[in-house]
């Protein structure tokens, strides 16, 4: 049993602790197989190139959503719940970034029984590019 | 890419907005999906256990394997009701759209474990046409919620998916 973080311990301004993948076609076919996700375009470069990304074959929004899931998970640990998670895909995932998860506590407070925190939250390449703003709100158990 | 057209919104569209269909139900979870999903979605590292060691899962809160958020139940379905994500989109006037992934967001009630069936239906909440650097570019907005074998929520999400 595992909890990382109680809420009581939680204030505005927290960072989530850094998550980071650098991706490629090993990430994002793995990603392709459980998901059934075969897009020409996540697939080869060529097909990359005829959607309009000049590097080639790019990665899947949903591998960069479940980055988000994952470092939320870490954070949390398995005893808090995620309970949402909204995001934007703004930038692609090319081939060799590196991927972090960031997020920052904006707010907290008990919401229907639920001890509730609210997350700025965000993907960022190796550049300090933002390629999924977005928020979360999870639901941390109480030290009482 | 839409050059030389008016709009992208078709009959068919203003049809479907507000009215929930497309109910699909998943086949029974297995543990070996969600241990391949979070090996996939973890890769290279190692997942937490409660995704894969049943006996570690049974001594947390959820009393036994949970699967990530994220989990897809509908993933590999036998028969395959629609065109992948990607592949464009064929219409009466002949014109391709290549669809891509705008964003969503979900909340998230019961998790789903080995064993669960996922009910899932699905509307077309809205949508909107503006003009983007690929040209003419449509923006749907679909509500798809899901529910397991007892009739719990399970998660809902609001999805954003840009045609062009």
């Amino acid at each position: 049993m595992t909890v990382n973080v109680y809420f009581e311990d939680v204030q505005v301004g927290d960072e989530l602790p850094g998550w980071s993948r650098t991706t490629d076609y090993m990430h994002w076919n793995r990603y392709a197989a459980v998901n059934d996700e075969f897009v020409p375009f996540h697939m080869d470069d060529e097909a990359g190139r005829r959607a309009g990304n000049e590097k080639g074959g790019f990665g899947m929004g949903n591998l960069r959503y479940a980055y988000l899931v994952n470092a939320l998970r870490d954070w949390i640990g398995d005893e808090a719940e995620i309970r949402e998670i909204g995001c934007q895909y703004r930038a692609i995932n090319q081939k060799g970034d590196t991927l972090t998860v960031v997020g920052k506590v904006v707010e907290k407070g008990t919401v229907g029984g639920e001890n509730q925190v609210r997350l700025e939250t965000n993907v960022l390449n190796q550049n300090g590019e933002a390629t999924c703003p977005g928020h979360a709100v999870v639901v941390l158990p109480s030290r009482g | 890419m839409a050059q030389g057209v008016d709009t992208l919104v078709t009959p068919e569209l203003q049809e479907q907005k507000g009215k929930w269909g497309g109910e699909r139900v998943s086949p029974a979870i297995a543990a070996s999906d969600i241990r391949k999903w979070a090996i996939a979605t973890y890769w290279p590292e190692t997942p937490p256990r409660v995704y894969w060691d049943e006996e570690y899962a049974k001594a947390t809160r959820w009393g036994g394997i949970i699967a990530p958020n994220d989990f897809n139940p509908f993933a590999w379905p036998v028969e395959r009701p629609r065109v992948a994500m990607g592949q464009g989109t064929p219409r009466k006037d002949g014109l391709r759209l290549t669809n891509m992934n705008g964003g969503q967001t979900d909340t998230y009630g019961v998790p789903m474990r080995p064993g669960d069936v996922i009910t899932s239906k699905t509307r077309l909440s809205d949508f909107n046409e503006r003009q983007g650097r690929f040209g003419l570019m449509l923006y749907s907005f679909r509500e798809t919620e899901w529910t397991n074998q007892k009739g719990e929520f399970v998660r809902r999400r609001i999805s954003t998916s840009i045609q062009y």
